[in-house]
């Protein structure tokens, strides 16, 4: 439905560089990355605020790169949602309607609807300037579906409200997208967003899409270090692999396959077994491991291990925690699956 | 606990303030004690003729400076080119010309097209006047986001809807003090008029006609009179500014 190709634009010191992707309908697409990795440039470009230097966008099949912002029938909602102060909640509802020369009685209709829908209704006579963050930002949502544009482009839309607020417009953001069924590219900086909304994720970071794919296949296996690092993953390791046995500090570590010469393999923290006796398996890893120290994560607890010269994070539930009875300095046993080991 | 320093500057500043309310107070309260020479002069045809003559001028000056002032206002907040400081530069320089030399300038400008006639007295206000208005038209479309315009156009807008529908009216507020700033500036204008266009006479010619053929006391019931419609006006046309802007200006 929307395609990026090769999409390059630089700006001041900053550069996006040759952009792909491509979104179907009905599909919400979440873009992660760090700030200034060029997450809102890229939005700016696809709303049409800017000509890239190169590449196309094509919506449909039809090559809209140079079409101007109104022309294009997708919706941008900013970070500080772009409401129009001046006038009021059911004037910036209705302002895409009046533009499109709606008849005054289906321009009521459909701002009712579209308010109804997103529990706004009670505030389409208030001005705008009175509103609370999460009250802005549904008038926004509002205002870029009612037009029924091809794809709604938000940027960071929830970074302006606290945490509470945060993940109860994310339940709703949820049901908004089940029932209004829009097409959307969201770009964010934070995880849960990402995991929660997004049919397909893509990372970005300093002005490239680094990897776009389905949200579990790019949590599960990041295309480069960087992005691992970035998705927060420990136990990244480095060594020599001959074949399916990797070779890094003084430890041998099987292979899902085969590989030689220098690699880098990190292993999934969660898919790291921890016990007081050493678990035979020939589809395993199994190593002793003291324990330097651990970390409260809420319901899981993660462990600092140290086996040989080498450092790994695991995480246990608490519950596993409690009942093995760990005490730092103590001696553990680590177990993975050569499955579970995820090559660079 | 007292605070010594803001009393300190307190002080300063009502220095200021009683030297500019001083001379207004002075001449319209001695003007109050002598109410018939204020009432023969409201019954005078040549001064009433003058007053609507500086009001009629200052006001059309105004509008000319609103017709044009404002699309280069949007043009300097929003666009970069070459020459745009210079540009700037041209808006600013009639705050800094000697009245009497803007005066020649136009004569020797536009010659007889302006000498003496209504178009005179317009091209005087509106050059010594007209910077206020693009000055604040310009701040007041810097002061919109112009994201805001953005996504007014990804809703459907064409440029000139959004113009209209979005920039002027959140400019709005500060176009209407900068023209508030222009007409007060044009209705006080006296050197660069005595030059280009005595006549048809402007109150302001008039008190300075008065005063060098009669005295002090001759002018000064049209001068009370020209303070009071200008105070009025520019008072009802603040609070307006500041009851649709939701704000002081």
């Amino acid at each position: 439905m929307l395609k990026v190709e090769d999409l390059s634009k630089s700006w001041k010191d900053f550069s996006l560089k040759r952009i792909n992707f491509e979104i179907q309908k009905g599909e919400y697409f979440v873009i992660l990355g760090p700030s200034g990795a060029g997450k809102t440039l890229l939005l700016e470009a696809i709303a049409g605020i800017f000509i890239p230097d190169s590449g196309r966008i094509l919506l449909n099949g039809e090559d809209i790169t140079e079409k101007p912002p109104e022309k294009r029938e997708i919706a941008y909602i900013p970070q500080n949602y772009g409401l129009f102060d001046h006038m009021k909640v059911f004037d910036n509802i209705a302002y895409g309607l009046k533009v499109r020369k709606f008849a005054r009685e289906e321009i009521r209709k459909q701002v009712e609807e579209i308010a109804k829908a997103l529990d706004i209704k009670h505030l389409l006579d208030r001005k705008v300037k009175n509103l609370s963050a999460g009250e802005r930002q549904r008038v926004a949502i509002a205002r870029a579906i009612v037009i029924s544009p091809q794809v709604i482009l938000l940027d960071e839309p929830f970074s302006n409200l606290d945490v509470n607020l945060k993940n109860k417009l994310l339940r709703e953001m949820k049901r908004w997208r089940r029932e209004l069924n829009f097409t959307a590219i969201h770009v964010t900086h934070s995880f849960d967003e990402a995991l929660s909304l997004g049919d397909k994720l893509g990372i970005m970071m300093n002005g490239k899409m680094d990897q776009v794919g389905e949200v579990k296949e790019v949590f599960s296996k990041p295309k480069t270090e960087d992005i691992a690092r970035f998705l927060g993953y420990e136990n990244i390791l480095e060594g020599h692999a001959e074949g399916k046995i990797l070779y890094s500090e003084n430890i041998k570590i099987e292979l899902p396959q085969e590989f030689y010469g220098r690699v880098r393999v990190m292993i999934p923290p969660q898919n790291i077994l921890i016990s007081k006796n050493m678990i035979f398996s020939s589809a395993r890893n199994n190593f002793k491991a003291i324990v330097e120290e651990f970390e409260d994560l809420g319901a899981l607890i993660k462990l600092k291990l140290r086996v040989n010269g080498i450092k790994l994070a695991a995480h246990l539930t608490k519950a596993s925690f409690v009942d093995m009875g760990i005490k730092e300095d103590e001696e553990v046993y680590v177990s993975f699956k050569s499955t579970a080991i995820h090559v660079f | 606990m007292k605070d010594n320093f803001s009393v300190f500057l307190a002080s300063l500043g009502a220095f200021l303030v009683a030297f500019l309310i001083i001379p207004i107070a002075v001449t319209v309260s001695t003007q109050l004690f002598d109410l018939n020479a204020l009432i023969k002069a409201l019954n005078d045809e040549v001064v009433l003729n003058s007053l609507f003559n500086s009001i009629f001028t200052s006001t059309v000056a105004t509008l000319i400076s609103l017709v044009f002032g404002v699309p280069l206002g949007y043009v300097l907040a929003r666009k970069n080119f070459k020459g745009k400081n210079f540009i700037q530069a041209v808006v600013d320089i009639p705050v800094t010309i000697p009245h009497s030399v803007v005066g020649i300038m136009l004569l020797f400008a536009y010659s007889e097209a302006i000498l003496d006639n209504y178009l005179g007295i317009i091209a005087a206000m509106l050059f010594v006047s007209a910077s206020f208005t693009v000055n604040s038209a310009r701040d007041g479309f810097m002061s919109v986001n112009e994201k805001i315009e953005y996504v007014a156009r990804t809703l459907g807008a064409s440029k000139v809807r959004v113009f209209f529908t979005i920039s002027l009216p959140l400019a709005l507020h500060s176009i209407f003090t900068g023209a508030i700033m222009s007409w007060a500036r044009a209705i006080s204008e006296v050197g660069a008029i005595l030059i280009v266009a005595y006549y048809p006479k402007t109150a302001q010619v008039l008190v300075m006609d008065y005063f060098n053929n009669y005295g002090l006391s001759a002018s000064r019931p049209i001068a009370v009179i020209l303070i009071l419609i200008s105070l009025v006006i520019f008072v009802t046309l603040r609070r307006v500014a500041v009851v649709k802007g939701g704000g002081s200006i």
